[in-house]
């Protein structure tokens, strides 16, 4: 497929790192731009950009036939979607595709299949892939949720089938609990959603969020090894390794083996990462779900392999077959990502958009910080927080947090609060250097101690 | 007498809690101190925005999902 000029879909720090992989591959590209995002980074990078609609995404980002209509005006022959927006909209790839252009990413049917959960979890078990324990439909009664429950093991979550959103939900430790709370929760299901239907599902209480990497051409798939994102606030990830410390060899070797058999199964095309649960506990590892599209943390993978992901999917998506072979991907020490958002961190996350009145950005050996920032820029409300992902690469994990804090202390970003500080408190902390943590661990240590206002006013901030 | 009153933040404005929700408040709306007027949007996060003075609320100077910038005039207010 004949591709010379790419349409970023996107926008911020992602599409900044598309517009550098394209420029490397000789390919032109052309900036998607809000009425709000003329003077971003990425639009300053580009060869060319084009108007999508005003601020609000839904009108410009998300709006798939002005995406479309300025990708096919501005004479581009493909789309790169980044993340979020339309990356995992199958009928955006559709239209792309019905319009001639080239989608980079998986088929648009593969982003169907693996964005609808039960269809992922068929195809997850079909593979051969642990999935979370569980009764596959509605349980009958008490008696049949005895005889679940044993088979799955406790503790077991007690789930509403008409519920969502963790309503409805309870876990029983045992049997003894099962029998009181199953006839309670079916009896509130029935009042609250006018359906008792119940069904099962192991409770992992101290859960780590573990993620493997994919590459695949449609018809091979290789691995990249995964990396651990337990550290989450409201289920937004804040801090991100690669490999995942907490794995033996064994448990890397079959987690990752799992997802190569997952993303051969469905033919899977581009670059893809498949999210899992691990229990610490047991050492069981359980697929959870599949996205469908290049991941805010992949540098921490591409840290810890050599392989540009980007330019990887982007080479897949013209039409080349994948270049490596598994065993041309070997683990070389360990990686961290902070994200930094214009968020303040003393203030509960309160967002902070605003102008950059003076930057200096970390350096040396092992760092790389994949931003938006410019000084001068004026970071707009309209959009989520991410301001950049500061990365920091050495040989062992301890060797990669000291040089994560060493590059946070050259990071000053003046005039508007971003998550920094936090990061660095991490970085001091004995469980995050113990690697001690679980996906609920950074909501509790918030709540136990949070982050103070510094001592010292800092300089250049205005509201 | 007509005031204008500006908004608090930048952001998204909307005028509802929720697309097919009905609106806060509608142009010839009585106001009281308290009262929500709209929604604000600031990097996925929401803000009331709040009468600070009772009146009859005369004009809009944005519509739902407008984008604003501090200070913009968001309404304007017959005490």
């Amino acid at each position: 497929m004949g591709v010379t000029s790419i349409f970023i879909a996107n926008r911020g720090e992602i599409a900044v790192r598309v517009i550098r992989a394209a420029r490397e591959l000789g390919l032109r590209t052309v900036q998607a731009v809000s009425a709000a995002d003329g003077d971003m980074l990425a639009a300053r990078l580009a060869d060319a950009v084009a108007p999508v609609g005003p601020a609000h995404a839904t009108k410009s980002y998300l709006n798939k036939e002005a995406v479309v209509r300025a990708a096919l005006e501005a004479g581009c022959d493909a789309v790169h979607p980044g993340y979020g927006f339309l990356s995992e909209n199958a009928e955006f790839a559709d239209m792309v595709e019905k319009a001639g252009l080239v989608f980079i990413g998986p088929k648009p049917e593969t982003i169907r299949q693996m964005g609808d959960k039960a269809r992922a979890r068929q195809e997850a078990q079909a593979a051969g892939v642990p999935t979370v324990p569980g009764t596959e439909g509605v349980v009958a009664d008490l008696d049949t949720a005895r005889v679940e429950a044993a088979r799955i093991g406790y503790p077991v979550m007690i789930k509403a089938s008409a519920g969502g959103g963790g309503r409805g939900i309870r876990v029983a430790r045992d049997e003894a609990e099962l029998s009181t709370l199953f006839p309670q929760a079916s009896g509130e299901a029935r009042a609250a959603f006018g359906d008792g239907g119940l069904y099962l599902e192991r409770f992992i209480g101290r859960a780590r969020h573990i993620e493997v990497q994919v590459l695949g051409d449609g018809e091979r798939a290789v691995h990249l090894f995964e990396r651990e994102c337990s550290l989450q606030r409201r289920r937004q990830k804040v801090w991100e390794e690669a490999p995942a410390a907490c794995l033996t060899n064994e448990q890397r070797l079959a987690l990752c083996a799992s997802a190569v058999r997952l993303a051969e199964r469905v033919a899977y095309r581009g670059a893809g990462t498949l999210e899992y649960l691990f229990d610490d506990v047991t050492g069981e590892f359980f697929f959870i779900e599949m996205n469908t599209r290049i991941q805010v943390e992949h540098p921490v993978t591409e840290m810890v392999t050599g392989v540009d992901l980007v330019r990887a999917m982007i080479k897949i998506a013209m039409g080349e077959k994948l270049a490596l072979r598994q065993e041309d991907i070997v683990l070389r020490g360990h990686a961290v990502e902070a994200r930094i958002c214009a968020e303040d961190p003393t203030a509960d996350f309160r967002p902070s958009p605003g102008t950059v009145a003076g930057l200096a950005l970390p350096g040396g050996f092992g760092v790389r910080f994949d931003t938006l920032l410019y000084a001068g820029y004026t970071v707009p409300p309209f959009y989520d927080s991410l301001l950049g992902k500061l990365i920091a690469h050495d040989d062992s994990r301890a060797a990669a947090i000291v040089r994560l804090d060493r590059a946070l202390g050259e990071l000053r970003v003046e005039g508007l609060p971003t998550t920094a500080p936090l990061h660095r408190a991490l970085a001091a902390d004995p469980a995050v250097l113990a690697g001690a943590v679980h996906t609920r661990w950074l909501e509790e240590w918030l709540a136990a101690a949070p982050l103070a206002a510094p001592a010292s006013p800092v300089p250049a901030t205005t509201a | 007498m007509a005031k204008t009153i500006q908004a608090p933040l930048p952001g998204t404005f909307y005028r509802a809690s929720a697309p097919g929700e009905p609106v806060f408040k509608s142009e010839g709306d009585a106001v009281a101190v308290g009262d929500t007027i709209g929604l604000i949007e600031v990097m996925k996060s929401f803000t009331p925005v709040v009468a600070e003075e009772a009146g009859t609320l005369v004009a809009f100077h944005v519509e739902n999902e407008d984008a604003v910038m501090a200070g913009q005039p968001l309404y304007d207010l017959d005490a």
